[in-house]
């Protein structure tokens, strides 16, 4: 049993393989290991099919490895049952998709408060305080009571990255995040981005091919082939 | 689409997401909790008429004949002295004749007296037989039974079921009858109008109607007819015999059990009222029985409906599930979703059929007619009872529930990783 990681470390993978099974099975990641320190944003790049996605769903726990381990908060998430992963996605994880996922039956900030009521540790009042307050923090104060499809993309995805960050989380996994949007709104998310990590304290972990923005983050991993290059 | 402020923030956070769903499949979801309604509304019409009538004729028979009739006959036959002699022996009789005696049960004002002593039990000797009522050109086969007025009325509520003339006119005309309102209809007699009684045994008495009654059973109304026990020994040129006794209980769950007590001490056949309705309360059972096969039948379409609703949503739905996953909601909580979408459906469902039952048994009770079956009434007879709402509501919503479960665990099996790298 290998030794806990540094508490300095909000999320660390070791040895993370992920094979898919099959007549000839298909190696998605293979033996990655990183660790991403409170605060520091880094990004991931790499060809399309280079593994980097896989990397991503197998750090936030929506996909099961098939060899090594992930480590979130000094904790061995690997023989977790399912229903804590999801308890510890809701409390420690935030993510952020190339596509928005905000439900189109429920308000902006019924969108963003989701997460809050979901984890249950705040009164209906702080609820849509804390909710309030993050959209303003990300320039949405007009926005709040409107519903997704009268928003344009970049307001869209500010939405969903205040939805991520709802239940304060540890660490947020973006997944392309700008892949819909102009490099204006592109820019501005990875701004907002910028100012998480380093106001926030969150550790980030940014799936990109954006080179220019991927530039912006404090560390750059370029992955190929499921392998992290030097 | 679903589009309110306060009220997705003040429910329960699965509840307004199954909401949301069902709303934004309103045509749809409109449907399927319809056809839960009818359901719930047909059942609830349809058992309150059919146990209208079941208890209508239950009370009437309850009310009208006697608890427990015991009669000169014996369930089996007696055993004849060579099946006896050779009880393990294959033995065919034929063309056994019954002897030539003078039928009746035995002793009597015996067992008559006993079963007096008996707590919370009334009896009252009859004899009875068929004859025949002449009135001029017209002739009616019926049966008569002789009573002693002073303690039937102790046994059967004749006296109260008589609408004109009566019971103690027995005693005070020479020759008294009462009729059923249905005898005297088909003779064409009126009260003070006298007839010819006929008996098998070639004895005519002239007799005169002196009270006609109507008990609201038709085959009670349409064939008995009563007068003196003297007369109808007379009649029956059996002196002194008595061939069944008219028992009637305070407690009439009791029929049953006592019946059988003596029948095995007597050994005279006697049958509850349970036993004497045989066959109208087995029709009963498969009346319900058809009833509850048709409501089944109502239900299965309405969960139908459901399951294609909620598949609908989960199959549209498929990106909200994802990130509901991806967000913390674990598959238990995703499969309550739309578990209580199913389950909503069944509730809205059931309350509208409420309304609609209520409605129909309405409706069926503003109808006025004159119906002749089992019994005589003017209109349908409703039976109104909460525990038919219960129960169709409770049936309606497991039903509900169930049609959800295969949806609902399709989409909290879905893993979202599929979803979010499709796009």
């Amino acid at each position: 049993m290998a030794a806990s990681p540094a508490p300095t470390l909000a999320i660390e993978a070791r040895g993370l393989s992920r094979v898919l099974p099959g007549p000839v099975p298909v190696t998605l990641v293979d033996d990655v290991s990183l660790g991403i320190a409170k605060g520091e944003m880094v990004a991931i790049t790499g060809a399309s099919g280079s593994g980097k996605s896989s990397l991503l769903y197998l750090l936030g726990l929506l996909d099961t490895p098939t060899g090594g381990s992930v480590w979130i908060d000094g904790r061995d998430m690997a023989r977790l049952p399912p229903a804590e992963m999801a308890a510890v996605r809701l409390a420690r994880l935030g993510f952020v998709f190339q596509f928005h996922f905000l439900l189109p039956e429920f308000s902006v900030l019924d969108n963003v408060t989701l997460p809050i009521r979901k984890l249950g540790r705040l009164s209906a009042g702080e609820v849509q305080a804390r909710g309030e307050a993050l959209l303003v923090d990300l320039g949405l104060a007009d926005h709040m009571r409107k519903f997704p499809d009268q928003l344009s993309g970049g307001q869209r995805q500010r939405v969903a990255i205040a939805r991520a960050l709802a239940n304060d989380p540890l660490i947020v996994l973006a997944d392309e995040p700008t892949g819909n949007l102009d490099s204006r709104n592109a820019r501005a998310v990875f701004d907002i981005f910028i100012r998480l990590a380093h106001e926030h304290k969150c550790a980030l972990a940014i799936v990109t091919h954006e080179h220019n923005l991927a530039d912006l983050a404090d560390r750059r991993l370029v992955m190929a082939d499921g392998r992290l290059e030097a | 689409m679903f589009r309110t402020k306060a009220k997705a923030m003040t429910l329960p956070l699965e509840l307004s997401i199954a909401l949301s769903h069902l709303l934004h499949r309103r045509r749809q979801t409109l449907i399927s909790v319809l056809g839960v309604a009818m359901g719930v509304g047909f059942f609830i019409g349809i058992s309150s008429l059919m146990q209208g009538f079941q208890h209508y004729f239950v009370e009437k028979v309850i009310d009208v004949q006697p608890h427990i009739l015991m009669k000169d006959e014996f369930r089996v036959p007696e055993a004849q002295p060579v099946e006896r002699e050779f009880s393990s022996a294959a033995i065919e009789l034929g063309g056994v004749k019954p002897r030539d005696e003078v039928r009746g049960i035995r002793g009597a004002r015996r067992i008559l007296a006993e079963i007096r002593q008996m707590p919370g039990v009334h009896v009252a000797p009859t004899m009875a037989g068929q004859v025949l009522l002449r009135y001029g050109a017209k002739s009616v086969s019926v049966s008569i039974s002789g009573i002693e007025p002073a303690l039937d009325r102790r046994v059967t509520n004749l006296e109260r079921d008589l609408t004109e003339g009566a019971l103690d006119n027995l005693y005070t005309a020479g020759n008294g009858i009462i009729l059923g309102v249905g005898v005297a209809n088909k003779a064409g007699v009126g009260m003070g109008d006298t007839l010819s009684v006929i008996s098998p045994q070639g004895v005519v008495l002239k007799m005169k109607v002196v009270g006609i009654f109507s008990s609201g059973i038709t085959t009670m109304d349409n064939y008995d007819t009563y007068i003196l026990l003297k007369k109808a020994q007379i009649l029956h040129n059996r002196p002194n015999v008595i061939n069944r006794l008219r028992i009637r209980l305070d407690d009439v769950e009791q029929a049953e059990s006592l019946a059988r007590k003596l029948e095995d001490r007597y050994g005279y056949r006697a049958e509850s009222w349970k036993e004497a309705s045989k066959n109208v309360l087995g029709i009963f059972v498969i009346q319900n029985g058809i009833m509850y096969s048709t409501v089944s039948a109502i239900l299965i379409v309405a969960c139908f409906g459901i399951f294609n609703v909620i598949s609908t949503v989960v199959f549209e739905k498929t990106r909200d599930i994802a990130i509901l996953k991806s967000m913390g909601f674990s598959e238990g909580d995703i499969r309550r979703i739309f578990l209580i979408e199913g389950l909503l459906a069944g509730l809205v469902g059931s309350v509208l059929g409420w309304l609609l039952g209520w409605g129909i048994v309405e409706l069926l009770a503003s109808i006025r007619f004159q119906m002749e079956g089992f019994v005589r009434t003017e209109g349908f007879v409703l039976y109104r009872t909460p525990i038919q709402y219960a129960l169709g509501a409770l049936v309606a919503s497991a039903s509900a529930i169930l049609a959800s479960w295969l949806p609902a665990r399709r989409a909290a099996r879905l893993n979202p990783v599929d979803i979010v790298r499709g796009l």
